[in-house]
């Protein structure tokens, strides 16, 4: 069925007028605007956007916090056959120049005054970071910008009130602008956080978007009364298309945060149907849960470890309807009521239906406990060139290794050095203006090329080990695949990051980050004073306990055949956290594993020299721009290894 | 689970908001006028002939080194103290003592330099007390949500609503006082201050015992309110960085007397102020 994003809109608008198509959290109350006030706004701000000379083929900036206005806004921009291009909230005035030169952007639309201000820098700015062509900006919170005389600026509520005021002049114009839209046209335009050089932007179409939503859709069957809470970065293709491309297919309720602190709050109000976050959110659900684990009563504490031991025995068998015993069934029953429910409910996840992650390896003790509690918790593969809609898990036939199998619509090969290929429905038009960096991942086939290596099991099964150009060979000839041992460390509630070395070498070395909230936690419970991030990270107990978790890891390695020559030999405890702001990790919170590799040249020597300890002396950067300087000596310590364990043949 | 209002009901309280100041901030005429004021305890003299006055929109500062009487002289234009000699003028009329409710009545709010929050209570609760003045119902109605009685508490929650929303402690709302971290229970302060609708601000030592990210938040909030509600705000702070960055003009006393008085370029060029108080090597 080949439709656009603004067709669907006047479809849910004339089927269904008054179901509730977005809410948000203000004031404290939850409002609510239903289809037709939805197609409303749209429509004036629309044809306000028109009135402001805003053309075809333009592309609009986005930039914000998930608000019913910023949604509304891509399709605003659709309606015309303009192109939306969100930008990450939280990236600086420097990383969105790139985005607005590149895309040419003249229309922005700005949530709030923090944005507003990051744009009027920019168009104000001169040389490198110049961005002259920028002259209208909508705002949608009015608050602190009363004042602003600057030209061009105006909020979203004069926007749509010239909408009308055009809409009455030109009746036709907003519908012959839908009408006229094509279904491959390009509908969004996503910049790549990219882990290397400058962002790209890729293209995608209407119908390649909307294409991975059906997909999704049917596997699911989501209806128009599953709720979601939208709460990701709406720059990320996840949330584009959860939020936006699903939102319209399946026509269920999104609902926007009051902000980003009430996301739990508002999270439990909601009681969401269908949800979807990267692997860090839920790993950020189970430290919080241990945390008040550690902190509640001693029976309490018993109850929770007697009856999470029956929901790992049995939970997740449970819940994919295979046999189990009648005793086990009353003993999770039992547990359901005392223990899981009320995780659940703590967690705002009683009401889930299907959750999905994505984004990142998620580790595999993690995904069984959420699965063993009873939450439908599924992992889905994609990237921004195929819309997040690659490999899909399927209800009951989830493997807690594998990404699932190939969804609908896409075809899918593995290349000779590993590489997964894919074909189909979702993959991208092209890279805006960029030719070369299209060719270089479009095949003669058509087949896009992932930079991942994967491997296809027997049963259809696509599993990811690691980054195709990541996947490194050790001096010993054995593979090393970084992010698989890194997502193993990360799966401790202690650890928040960790950066593994070894390609080339005779054995693994790490880095890793200290989880300050855990650990701190941790260490008051243990009377352990300490006096900052830097000082908690270089405690001895500290380490000590890091310790632990790597030879944990390297317990599990030395069980998987071709891993065990990756056991970590030495590592040590970083004095500041990787940081998007210090460009060590992306906006999406991956690793870059050169830039850090570079940046703390001196500890890789001293891990693979005979040293006990190192200095270190790093810059960093403040929320607020301005720089600073942490130094500290570092311990640098050996882990345990353990010999290969092979099953009995 | 929490009621979803149609839209409708919260433009009709739309005009609930603090009323903004119009073309943004002026500063106008003077709003408070102190003259004279000596306060006595017993032999001890906490101020001795102080003058000074606060203009319309404009933020004030009072400094001094610890003792100087900044608090002293906040006291009194709150009521709390009555000034041994001296006047104070608020708009025109001239008191020479006032008492703290005549003084909430015209419009005269502060915060204290030592919490003077309701621990147990929620913030949401907290901020709500704020509007015990502008609150017409009587106890009895109130207690049993009668007709009129619940229309006003809506509308008062409502702008309750706004005052946290304009101060991000949405996340907040129903947790205790007592539970939060200072640098937020400040916040509340401000906002249960901010409940009043204030033309006149008092703020007793706002950013004391805050870091440096807490304090650019605060000073941040004291800007917004000036600038979006046109609010004038009499402050006392210790710290100089801040004060010289967000204040209009500013006072000095030392020992009870008057030192300086001018903008804060004025004042920092000052000598009696810098061998005072900002110390030589400035």
């Amino acid at each position: 069925m080949a439709t656009t994003f603004p067709r669907l809109l006047q479809k849910h608008a004339s089927e269904r007028p008054s179901a509730p198509a977005l809410r948000e959290k203000e004031y404290g109350i939850w409002q609510t605007w239903s289809w037709q006030r939805a197609l409303d706004e749209v429509r004036w701000m629309a044809m306000g956007l028109s009135a402001l000379g805003f053309a075809p083929g333009q592309n609009l900036a986005i930039v914000g916090d998930n608000r019913p206005h910023l949604y509304l806004m891509f399709l605003a921009a659709q309606s015309l056959r303009g192109v939306p291009v969100p930008m990450y909230q939280d990236a600086v005035a420097a990383e969105m120049a790139f985005v607005l030169r590149d895309a040419e952007v003249h229309f922005a639309f700005a949530e709030d005054q923090e944005q507003v201000d990051k744009l009027l820098e920019l168009r104000a700015a001169e040389g490198e970071e110049a961005v002259p062509g920028l002259t209208h900006i909508i705002y949608d919170d009015p608050r602190g910008l009363r004042n602003y005389t600057d030209a061009g600026l105006i909020s979203v509520d004069e926007l749509m009130a010239l909408g009308r005021k055009h809409d009455e002049l030109h009746p036709q114009l907003f519908g012959q602008g839908v009408a006229q839209g094509q279904p491959d046209d390009v509908s969004v335009i996503l910049y790549t956080s990219g882990t290397t050089g400058r962002p790209k932007g890729v293209c995608q179409t209407h119908a390649s978007f909307i294409g991975a939503a059906e997909g999704g859709v049917t596997t699911d069957g989501l209806n128009g009364k599953d709720n979601v809470l939208s709460y990701l970065p709406p720059a990320w293709v996840g949330d584009h298309l959860f939020s936006l491309a699903q939102w319209l297919v399946a026509g269920f309720t999104i609902n926007c945060p009051e902000s980003s602190d009430t996301v739990a709050i508002d999270m439990r109000e909601i009681g969401p149907t269908y949800y979807f976050a990267p692997p860090r959110v839920f790993e950020g659900m189970l430290t919080s849960v241990s945390i008040r684990m550690e902190d509640a009563a001693r029976i309490k504490q018993r109850m929770h470890a007697v009856f999470m031991d029956v929901a790992r025995r049995v939970g997740a068998d449970i819940l994919d309807g295979k046999p189990v015993g009648a005793l086990d069934r009353l003993k999770y029953a039992l547990g359901n009521v005392l223990v899981y429910g009320p995780l659940k409910n703590a967690m705002g996840l009683t009401r889930i239906r299907v959750a999905y992650t994505a984004g990142a390896a998620i580790g595999p003790d993690l995904f069984r406990f959420f699965r063993s509690i009873g939450v439908n918790l599924k992992q889905l593969y994609g990237q921004t060139e195929t819309c997040a809609y690659v490999c899909i898990q399927k209800n009951g036939r989830v493997k807690f290794s594998s990404v699932g199998e190939v969804a609908p619509g896409i075809e899918l090969k593995i290349a000779d050095n590993g590489e997964v290929l894919v074909k189909g429905v979702s993959v991208l038009k092209e890279y805006y203006k960029r030719p070369d960096a299209t060719a270089e991942v479009m095949d003669a086939e058509g087949y896009f090329h992932t930079g991942d290596a994967g491997v296809l099991d027997h049963d259809g099964h696509l599993r990811i080990i690691d980054r195709a150009k990541d996947v490194g060979k050790m001096a010993g000839g054995a593979m090393f695949a970084p992010n698989y041992i890194e997502n193993k460390l990360k799966f401790f509630p202690q650890v928040k990051e960790a950066v593994c070395f070894g390609t080339g070498r005779e054995q693994v070395c790490a880095f890793l980050n200290i989880d300050f909230d855990a650990v701190g936690n941790w260490a008051e419970r243990q009377g352990l004073p300490y006096a900052g991030y830097v000082d908690l990270a270089g405690k001895p107990e500290v380490l000590a306990m890091m310790k632990e978790c790597v030879e944990k890891v390297n317990a599990d390695l030395a069980a998987e055949e071709g891993m065990e020559d990756t056991q970590i030999a030495r590592f040590l405890v970083l004095h500041k956290e990787l940081d998007p702001d210090d460009d060590e990790l992306t906006r999406t919170r991956k690793v870059r594993r050169n830039f850090i590799g570079d940046k703390y040249g001196v500890l890789i020597d001293a891990l693979y020299s005979d040293r006990s300890e190192q200095f270190i002396e790093t810059a960093v950067k403040f929320e607020d721009g301005r720089t600073g300087k942490v130094s500290a000596t570092l311990q640098i310590l050996e882990a345990k290894r353990f010999p290969p364990v092979r099953e009995a043949a | 689970m929490n009621a979803v209002a149609t839209p409708e009901t919260i433009a009709a309280g739309a005009s609930q908001m603090p009323a903004a100041a119009e073309n943004g901030r002026k500063i106008g005429d003077v709003a408070l006028d102190i003259q004279n004021i000596s306060l006595r305890f017993g032999g001890v003299k906490a101020l001795t002939d102080i003058s000074f006055d606060v203009r319309e929109h404009e933020i004030r500062s009072i400094i001094g080194p610890n003792g100087a009487g900044k608090s002293s002289m906040l006291n009194c234009i709150n009521g709390v103290y009555t000034p041994t000699e001296g006047s104070i003028t608020f708009r025109g009329k001239t008191f020479s003592h006032m008492n703290s409710r005549q003084v909430a009545e015209m419009g005269v709010a502060r915060t204290f330099q030592n919490l003077a929050l309701f621990k147990g209570m929620s913030v949401l609760d907290n901020i709500m007390t704020g509007r015990n003045l502008k609150i017409k119902s009587n106890l009895l109605l109130q207690a049993l949500r009668w007709g009129p009685a619940e229309r006003e508490e809506i509308r008062h929650r409502e702008f309750v609503e706004r005052i946290i929303d304009f101060l991000e402690i949405q996340a907040h709302r129903k947790t205790p006082v007592g539970q939060l971290p200072y640098g937020l229970q400040k916040r509340v302060d401000l906002g249960r201050a901010l409940a009043m609708e204030p033309q006149v601000l008092l703020l007793d030592e706002p950013m004391a015992g805050m870091n440096v990210e807490e304090k650019q938040d605060m000073s941040r909030f004291i800007l917004d309110v000036n600038d979006e509600f046109g609010t004038t705000i009499v402050l006392i702070e210790h710290d100089m960085g801040v004060v010289m960055d967000i204040s209009d003009r500013v006072v000095v006393l030392d020992y009870g007397k008057k030192i300086g008085d001018g903008t804060p370029e004025e004042v920092r060029n000052n000598e009696d102020v810098i061998s005072a108080y900002l110390g030589t090597s400035h």
